[in-house]
């Protein structure tokens, strides 16, 4: 029983994890919580959804043109509501982000309807028994898939030059754009790889509970968030290690505890993180500065 | 006389005068973004339907009743959280108004998803009418004040407001209590006088849906909630425009407004100059200037 619920943890928390990573890079370069993040990871579930059931497509192109074509849908969400914003004040942007991500989760409703549509798994029902837990084979794929985008963007951020531009983006813009760096194509290309990951994450979570909905994004977009204050927002370890503690809370706690609380779990730990070590887990504690 | 669906608009119109006018008071005044405003106003709504019911005090007790106890989870979860600031601060109240949805989901006393029904109706539009003026004296008053011009220096800036000798968690806490207070009276008046309520009438969206009257009419300007209010409530219903486009436009109207007028329709430039909370950018910059005057020296 508890090997059973750690496993759908770390699953559940392993989706987090790749929605957390999308926060945590905005943050880290912009300061900015990107509210429409969920609606990303929504549009992510919907596409992969419709060219699988629609066009027929396999799962794994699905899979990548939905991460591509939420690329685009964040670098257009950066271009019209926060790039104009840049030069303002940080609750403005706040208000326009959060504005954002109410537009596109309307919009969805409006063109999708508020019923959810069903998401067939692409992989045979396989069950994996041990003598104490059972995995699916869906959960295995969820597993492997996020370890290889994660293992990715760890190489991309630590080894690539534009990675490289990323981080000195983020410790100082300035600086980093006195040494030639383009500050907006970091700031793209971080709003593109964020949004990427956080498709990733809605595709395979519309197969693993093989539903998609409009409002789907609301809950895992704030879960999501949760987990990168968790560990540490700006910090990428730290959202990976947030995610994952934040699925096996979440699932321990509606195991044990009551399971009506279980999206309560998540804000619970979120004010006692922020209460008590607001820079996270991993997170470098930030002065304020005059 | 006005007709019975006139009457009703205009009622609403009132409660969502006091809800904006309140929340204008934490986020436009203070500075402080809450998007959790709604949950105050459940808790009141629950707070007063509840003595009515079970108690059966009269309608003007459990009002009072219903802003207390909301006062008092203002405070509750202000003492706590205030000391965050900006971003981590507007997270934490749509924290807690997400749990306190779930709470009263799963609560007995509440109801629990069906809700409260039967709540009696003694919401008159005298009574809103005098909610509504005894919410906005008592706003003016505070914003008038020494309090108020503590507020606004917190909202200007936290950090200089502090050095000036400003208690600035106290203020934050004070804001948040009055604010909560009258998100209490407002959800007083709407138990009683839909007569029924439910945990989801008071989601997330509907915190928005203030949060939007705020920006439209104006952050810190009185007159700015109240047009919002009004523009808000009753435009829609006279477009007949259903739900979904409603939503749709208020966020539309959320990143429209700050792109092109962050001070909204009746604001002074509060938001593009002095800032709420400096754009990071710029506190880098003057960190910098000031590292380099001291090693000048």
């Amino acid at each position: 029983m508890f090997f059973q619920q750690l496993i759908n943890g770390i699953v559940l928390g392993s989706t987090y994890a790749l929605i957390a990573l999308g926060y945590t890079m905005v943050y880290g370069i912009i300061e900015l919580i990107n509210f429409a993040h969920g609606e990303i990871y929504m549009f992510g579930a919907f596409v992969g959804m419709i060219l699988v059931t629609v066009y027929q497509v396999p799962f794994f192109i699905a899979f990548f043109l939905a991460m591509a074509l939420a690329s685009l849908l964040g670098i257009t969400l950066e271009y019209l509501a926060y790039r104009p914003l840049r030069r303002s004040t940080r609750l403005a942007a706040l208000i326009s982000a959060i504005g954002a991500s109410i537009f596109l989760q309307n919009l969805a409703l409006l063109i999708m309807g508020s019923r959810p549509y069903s998401f067939p798994s692409p992989f045979v029902s396989k069950v994996y028994k041990t003598s104490f837990v059972t995995v699916s084979k869906v959960e295995v794929i969820i597993l492997i898939v996020s370890f290889l985008l994660m293992l990715g963007l760890t190489f991309l951020i630590q080894k690539t030059k534009i990675g490289i531009a990323m981080r000195a983006t983020a410790q100082d813009k300035d600086t980093a754009s006195l040494m030639g760096i383009n500050i907006n194509k970091v700031i793209t290309v971080t709003f593109a790889v964020g949004s990427a990951l956080g498709a990733a994450a809605g595709v395979m979570v519309g197969i693993y509970f093989r539903s998609v909905t409009p409002m789907m994004g609301l809950m895992p977009g704030l879960k999501g968030f949760v987990a990168a204050v968790l560990g540490g927002i700006g910090s990428i370890p730290g959202a990976m290690l947030g995610g994952l503690l934040l699925g096996i809370a979440e699932v321990m706690g509606a195991a044990y505890i009551s399971s009506q609380y279980r999206d309560a779990v998540a804000f619970a730990i979120l004010i006692i993180v922020l209460l008590f070590k607001p820079s996270g887990l991993i997170g470098s504690s930030l002065q304020e500065k005059v | 006389m006005i007709s019975a669906y006139y009457l009703q608009i205009i009622i609403l119109v009132g409660i969502n005068i006091i809800m904006a006018s309140s929340l204008n008071l934490i986020t436009g005044f203070t500075g402080q973004l809450s998007i959790g405003h709604a949950a105050f106003m459940s808790v009141g709504a629950y707070a007063s339907a509840l003595v009515t019911l079970k108690l059966g005090l009269p309608f003007f007790v459990s009002l009072l009743c219903g802003g207390l106890v909301a006062a008092f989870f203002g405070i509750l979860i202000g003492i706590p959280t205030l000391k965050l600031k900006g971003d981590y601060l507007a997270i934490a109240t749509l924290g807690f108004g997400e749990i306190v949805r779930i709470v009263f989901l799963n609560l007995e006393i509440t109801g629990g998803a069906v809700g409260l029904r039967g709540i009696p109706k003694d919401t008159t539009l005298l009574w809103v009418i005098i909610s509504v003026l005894v919410t906005l004296f008592v706003l003016y008053r505070i914003i008038r004040s020494r309090v108020g011009r503590a507020l606004i220096a917190i909202r200007e800036d936290e950090t200089a407001a502090e050095s000036m000798g400003i208690n600035t968690t106290y203020y934050k806490i004070l804001a948040f209590g009055v604010g909560a207070f009258f998100a209490g009276l407002g959800g007083g008046l709407f138990s009683h006088y839909f007569r029924y309520i439910q945990p989801n009438s008071f989601g997330f969206l509907k915190s928005i849906e203030y949060l939007c009257m705020v920006v439209l009419g104006g952050l810190g300007n009185m007159w700015g909630s109240i047009i919002g209010a009004a523009a808000l409530t009753a435009i829609p219903e006279f477009l007949r425009a259903s739900a979904d486009y409603r939503q749709l436009f208020y966020g539309a109207i959320l990143v429209i407004m700050m792109r092109l007028r962050p001070q909204g329709i009746m604001g002074e430039e509060i938001l593009s100059k002095s800032n709420l909370t400096e754009s990071p950018f710029l506190s880098k910059l003057k960190l910098r200037l000031k590292k380099q005057k001291n090693q000048d020296i």
